[in-house]
């Protein structure tokens, strides 16, 4: 009764716009202010703040440019066979590590220390290895994505149910069935995890390296906007990549159920 | 009964492990090396590993490295020494004002997955094409770590020792230097060893893409003057520097959190 009370009370106090939605449309907007003050105050050199109809203007422009779109299309597909390479690659070496002790400690602490080292100082070796089209993109963002994805199945193998293991050889499983049937199901969570990190690493891996050496992808096209001072133009091309990368980011997390984990 | 964590007893199994790494590692140099010799890899695209080994001399003694090496270690330091102080704060101020946090938590946690670094020609074009932008680049790489773990460490303070506190009077400022400050400290160190980790790679890489300041540009000229084994050996270098720094940070981890 006591309880029903309350909910009822809740629900007609409950204000249209919560506090915590107040403050970030207030936040939102004092820093858009900011900016556009910042923008007419002559305080930087012009058009570095360009105006935000400048930027809205840029941003309409760029969405309705097909060649935006070839270009969107060129990187999406060179970041794609990153993944897909790079990933499959750091998943079979992470179910070798994670399924063999001895092995996780003679070659993983390579790959530990060398994961975080910045990969974008290999592009040269790779222009020599693969030249200067999108393969030497692709490879640096193969590289990139390799490690996250390698070491998280890794440490994932080593967190598996040991009963389920278990379960597995007293049905007499195969090493391929092991993997089909207990391990890739009981790891999807850090599967899905060092995909998810590996396409951030592969994203910049193949963007950066587009911005150093190349003539189509978004990132020739963010250099591009440097060398000409399109500011409102770099704006506009690096909020959109923001909002794809943030989402693209999200939604792996989403399919994979991470958002279920976290609550859990 | 107290419970004492030993570290763990290094088995001869272990260092057989490292041993075959290792020399599993040296055999594939050999491979490399051999196949060069051979002529079944072209050495003007793969340099053989010994003219590598030969190349490092030459970096110390005509390209300046550990010069350059100072400078990208000094660009870290001024990043690591900006991220720690507006990190903490930031996350101080987000942890005081639970309304704040509750705002903009997710909105920081995004800026981390957002791949800032592409933000460099922006900041070429504020800074121009000399240290600051590169600074920046690390700063801002490591600043979201920070103010989350800060926020993480404040907000897991043990109730117990928050309580103890509440029962001395302590004013909010001493209850937060005496209190949350220094036992939220191990878990703000882990953001400040995450935000270093990024800040060193998004530092070396900004040198290598605007071909200025240390061991990145070093990495840059080398391979414009198609100088291979050079390029090789500094790549190795940097390789190298990064392992040395991350190895020093963990033990600087381990150091402040010694019983997990």
């Amino acid at each position: 009764m006591a309880e029903t009370g309350r909910l009822r009370h809740a629900a007609v106090a409950a204000p249209l716009i919560s506090q915590v939605t107040l403050l970030r449309i207030v936040i939102i907007l004092g820093v858009l202010a900011a900016w556009e003050f910042l923008a007419h105050s002559g305080w930087l050199y012009r058009d570095v703040v360009p105006s935000l109809l400048a930027i809205g203007r840029a941003l309409i422009k760029l969405l309705s440019d097909r060649n935006y779109y070839f270009n969107l299309g060129v990187t999406a597909a060179e970041i794609g066979t990153a993944l897909a390479i790079g990933g499959s690659a750091g998943l079979a070496v992470g179910l070798l590590l994670g399924g063999n002790r001895f092995l996780s400690k003679a070659f993983e602490p390579y790959l530990y220390y060398l994961g975080p080292t910045p990969k974008i100082i290999f592009f040269p070796v790779m222009i020599m290895w693969f030249g200067v089209g999108p393969e030497s993109k692709v490879a640096l963002g193969t590289l990139s994505c390799f490690f996250p994805v390698a070491l998280n199945v890794a440490a994932g193998m080593r967190q598996i149910d040991k009963v389920l293991i278990r379960v597995g050889h007293s049905f007499r499983a195969s090493t391929w069935q092991m993997v089909q049937k207990i391990y890739l199901p009981a790891m999807r969570h850090p599967i899905i995890n060092g995909v998810r990190l590996g396409f951030g690493f592969a994203l910049i891996g193949t963007l950066l390296a587009e911005t150093k050496l190349s003539n189509k992808g978004i990132g020739f096209l963010i250099i591009q906007t440097y060398s000409v001072f399109d500011m409102p133009g770099m704006y506009a091309m690096l909020i959109v990549l923001f909002v794809l990368a943030i989402g693209a980011n999200a939604l792996i997390g989403r399919l994979g159920g991470l958002e279920n984990i976290k609550r859990n | 009964m107290t419970m004492v964590a030993s570290p763990p007893a290094i088995s001869r199994r272990d260092y057989s492990a490292a041993l075959v790494g290792l020399g599993s590692f040296i055999a594939f140099l050999l491979f490399v090396e051999a196949l060069i010799r051979f002529g079944f890899l072209n050495r003007f695209i793969v340099p053989p590993p010994s003219e590598i080994v030969m190349s490092f001399g030459r970096l110390f003694a005509e390209e300046n490295i550990v010069h350059r090496f100072f400078f990208t270690a000094g660009e870290c330091l001024l990043a690591g020494v900006m991220v720690t102080i507006f990190g903490i704060s930031i996350g101080v101020i987000m942890q005081r004002f639970d309304l704040l946090r509750r705002a903009c938590e997710t909105w920081v946690a995004a800026f981390a997955s957002a791949p800032l670094v592409l933000t460099y020609p922006l900041f070429m074009v504020i800074f121009g094409r000399n240290a600051w932008t590169i600074i920046m680049m690390g700063f801002l790489s490591a600043l979201p770590p920070v103010i989350l773990k800060t926020i993480e460490g404040i907000s897991g303070t043990r109730k117990v020792l928050v309580n103890v506190g509440r029962s001395f009077n302590l004013t909010p400022g001493q209850q937060f230097w005496k209190i949350l400050f220094p036992a939220a400290l191990p878990t703000i160190f882990v953001g400040i060893r995450l935000g270093l980790i990024f800040a060193l790679i998004n530092i070396v890489g900004t040198e290598f893409l605007i071909n200025f300041g240390g061991l990145g540009q070093l990495i840059n000229d080398l391979a414009e003057r198609y100088d291979l084994s050079g390029t090789y050996a500094a790549i190795c270098f940097v390789i190298l520097v990064s392992v040395v720094f991350f190895i020093a940070l963990e033990k600087a981890e381990r150091w402040l959190r010694p019983v997990d």
